[in-house]
């Protein structure tokens, strides 16, 4: 079942992406970058986390959950450390994504030759 | 003449496949959550990760797989058929960095490779690290 409403949850995300694409005439670098901010304004009242109970990965693999990921780590770490918990909790819970990203780009553009 | 042009343009200007780009981007798209889904249960129930683990290695493996596939120029071909279905995942990112680098490596790895690796990746951190930021000093400062 859970199959199922992840691959519901990640196609309709993606629907409303080529949507804003084809129709708004927007680029993939504005989409993605507005999708980004739903995705944190989606963490408030926790809706994003029930999107999560409810599709699994089908929330989490599209990049609407970035942004869910660096307010809930930012507000985790607040809660602990105070106000300046925002800064030093922003990357928590996406650092292992943005490392691995940096990392396998670096060596993919070190070791292979651009195609095309 | 400025009218002239955009009537001109307008006219020639190929409409997208409303209806065809949908389909395939929703399908495309719900397929990377399904693989996600599966890449989780596997390292959650065959490798006994607890979910937080198994979810964050599920998003490092589909970066993995994108930056390979960015390489071996696979990826862009599957992103001009798939259009958002290819870049709304975190894939997307993962093949933006990647791209970028790759792109620029003939500039030298550092004016290059690494100086344009978060060009087009850039605006999404940026955006999602201001809309955090002023979202969670609201909820911290308001509804704390």
């Amino acid at each position: 079942m859970i199959y199922l409403n992840a691959f519901l949850v990640a196609g309709t995300i993606c629907l409303l992406g080529q949507l804003l694409v084809d129709v708004f005439k927007l680029t993939p670098g504005h989409v993605t970058s507005y999708f980004v901010v739903v995705g944190a304004l989606l963490d408030s009242f926790s809706l994003y986390d029930r999107l999560i109970d409810f599709a699994g990965a089908g929330a989490l693999v599209p990049i609407t959950s970035f942004g869910h990921s660096l307010l809930h780590g930012a507000l985790a770490k607040a809660e602990e450390m105070g106000f300046f918990g925002i800064a030093m909790g922003m990357f928590d819970l996406t650092a292992s994504g943005i490392t691995s990203a940096i990392i396998f780009a670096f060596l993919v553009a070190v070791f292979f030759k651009p195609k095309g | 003449m400025n009218k002239n042009y955009t009537e001109i343009i307008k006219k020639n200007q190929v409409k997208p496949r409303y209806l065809r780009n949908s389909i395939v981007a929703f399908v495309t798209g719900g397929l990377v959550g399904v693989v996600g889904q599966g890449l989780s249960d596997l390292y959650r129930y065959v490798f006994h990760l607890d979910k937080n683990n198994a979810n964050s290695l599920m998003t490092v493996t589909l970066i993995l797989i994108t930056a390979i596939t960015t390489g071996l120029g696979i990826y862009d071909t599957y992103g001009q058929f798939a259009g958002a279905g290819a870049f709304i995942p975190v894939t997307g990112f993962a093949n933006s960095m990647t791209s970028a680098a790759l792109e620029s490596r003939s500039e030298g790895v550092t004016l290059g490779i690494a100086a344009n690796m978060f060009k087009l990746a850039g605006s999404v951190i940026v955006f999602g690290v201001v809309s955090a930021f002023v979202l969670g000093a609201i909820r911290y400062l308001f509804f704390h």
